[in-house]
């Protein structure tokens, strides 16, 4: 029973994870059909940001938390206006490859001016610490991931149905160009998409951070599969389907690694994406895949 | 209020309107009419600043052609445009209230919401509701209250009757001579033409991207000549 009740809770909070990281690929995607593969080095340099300030700055765990989101989103909306403004308008492939390029060059970044090994930050791992509830034994990181994703939803759920901007952001994924003809910048509308983006990356990276206690170039590339995964299950473009689409893969990736025998250990992940793919066949535009039809045309 | 002089309009290498010049004056509703493939939304894509023109586009003397659509949008052009395009994902009230997106009179967007739903009782009854689950009349009145949200100085109405039954389209062009009566400045692409001139002041008779007539309704409408070219069309 209670090896159930931790399993069920190591789902959620994997799920809870993917759904933070899904859902920064989704809300760039839902306003500028643009997949950003950067996304994962937003992640990336909210770890290295981590490194820098626990070791010239402070020791103090909230601080450092604090400046490792703003650097991602300071990260992530400085690479819409550099990098992704420019090619706006252009074809959904020239976005792709922009995306993959910026991704290639933060990572030679890193390599270069960084150091292509891991660096350790140990000043996070305090909050992985055990705590019994109802019996049951749970890492305190899987309470908080838990808890910031559901206030991260309910909080983008009530930006995005009570402010004008957040109807703005849910106009543009359907109509961009009639948002602009309402006046509504475009500008703003794609910054801050990619700001929630980037705050997103930021709360995803404490828990990353705080769970695998180092960085290096290649930090980001698996939460960026996940997210794009998730995405891709749940329906790409939706909101609803991000949360779900990482609900998903958090709870097929644990019930695989219960589930599995031993020796078959190293085969999870082939077995969650047989699944996976099982899940397109079914759907293939994702579970809640949005509408594409843009309002009535006649 | 608006004067277009010499307005060409390209969709890439193609030239869908050929110096055209024409002007709408304060208060005045002017139609733009003409068959399919005249050019009547290249036209009102332009003035919008969706669509790559050349010639001058002057909104009360302001040449408009370094500024941005959503500049032109703050200087006071509010479209209704072809097809309506409604955000159909979202509710009736927030597609309004995307409309008057712009306005610094925070608390007076909501009064106008509320009028509008006093103005258009089906609206309201159908607040919540997604803008896309509206019929084609109900989404027309929600396109043109979206784009008076805004409080522009000039009205662009791309083809208001199109697919509409025709009790429905009396409704509409009821709705825009009241517009005209209170004194919205409007500019109307209609191929209704008929129906159109009978609120309009002036009209313009657009054919292959050029200009083949002008003139007041009566002019336009007098002439049998054209009259019957009108309402070939219409
Ligand atoms: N995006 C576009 N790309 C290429 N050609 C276009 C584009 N939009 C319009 N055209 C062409 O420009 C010409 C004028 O089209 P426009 O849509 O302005 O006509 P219209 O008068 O609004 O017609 P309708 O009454 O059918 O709406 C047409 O020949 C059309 O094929
Ligand atoms: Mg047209």
């Amino acid at each position: 029973m209670d090896y159930a009740a931790q399993q069920i809770i190591n789902a959620l909070s994997f799920g809870a994870e993917y759904a933070l990281l899904a859902l920064g690929l989704a809300i760039v995607f839902s306003v500028m059909g643009l997949v950003n593969f950067a996304h994962g080095e937003v992640i990336a340099v909210g770890g290295y940001t981590m490194v820098a300030f626990a070791a010239l700055v402070t020791a103090n765990p909230l601080i450092i938390i604090v400046g490792a989101v703003a650097a991602t989103a300071l990260t992530s909306v400085a690479l819409e206006r550099v990098a992704f403004r420019p090619v706006r308008y252009a074809d959904p492939t020239t976005g792709l490859l922009t995306a993959f390029g910026v991704s290639i060059v933060l990572q030679n970044l890193f390599l270069l001016f960084i150091s292509p090994r891991p660096i350790a930050v140990t000043s996070l791992y305090f909050l992985d610490a055990p705590v019994m509830v109802f019996g049951v034994q749970i890492s305190s990181l899987q309470i908080f991931e838990s808890v910031t994703t559901v206030v991260v939803i309910i909080g983008l759920v009530l930006f995005l149905q009570r402010t004008t901007l957040g109807l703005a952001m849910r106009a543009a994924s359907l109509d961009f160009e009639m948002v602009r003809l309402t006046g509504i910048r475009a500008n703003r509308v794609f910054a801050l998409a990619f700001l929630i983006s980037g705050l997103l990356a930021g709360l995803a990276c404490i828990f990353i951070m705080a769970r695998r206690g180092s960085v290096d170039p290649h930090f980001g590339f698996n939460p960026v599969l996940k997210a794009f995964v998730a995405c891709v299950v749940g329906g790409f473009g939706s909101l609803p389907g991000a949360v779900l689409g990482g609900f998903l893969l958090g709870a097929v990736e644990v019930a695989m690694l219960v589930l599995l025998p031993q020796e078959y250990g190293g085969l999870k992940d082939a077995f969650v994406f047989g699944i996976i793919a099982l899940v397109l066949v079914w759907r293939p535009d994702g579970i809640l895949s949005p509408a594409k039809e843009k309002g009535d045309k006649l | 209020m608006l004067d277009i002089q010499n307005l060409r309009v390209f969709h890439g290498p193609i030239e869908a309107v050929h110096g055209i010049s024409l002007s709408v004056g304060t208060g005045q509703c002017v139609a733009l009419l003409g068959p399919n493939g005249a050019g009547k939304t290249s036209t009102i894509s332009a003035i919008c600043g969706i669509a790559q023109a050349s010639g001058t586009i002057a909104l009360e003397g302001a040449d408009l052609a370094k500024v941005t659509v959503e500049d032109r949008i703050g200087r006071g052009i509010a479209v209704s445009p072809e097809g309506r395009r409604i955000f159909s994902n979202l509710s009736v009230e927030a597609n309004l209230r995307i409309g008057g997106g712009i306005r610094a009179d925070r608390e007076n967007v909501r009064a106008d919401i509320e009028r509008w739903f006093d103005t258009f009782p089906i609206l309201g009854e159908r607040r919540a509701q997604p803008g896309g689950t509206l019929s084609g009349g109900e989404q027309q009145m929600l396109a043109i209250a979206r784009a008076l949200m805004s409080k522009p100085k000039i009205l662009l109405l791309d083809e208001p009757s199109l697919g509409l039954a025709p009790r429905i389209v009396a409704q509409v062009f009821q709705m825009i001579s009241t517009l005209r009566a209170e004194g919205m400045t409007i500019l109307l692409v209609e191929q209704n033409a008929r129906q159109a001139l009978q609120i309009s002041d002036y009209g313009y008779l657009l054919n292959n991207g050029r200009i083949q007539a002008e003139g007041t309704a009566e002019e336009l409408g007098g002439s049998k000549d054209m009259m019957a070219k009108l309402t070939g069309l219409g």
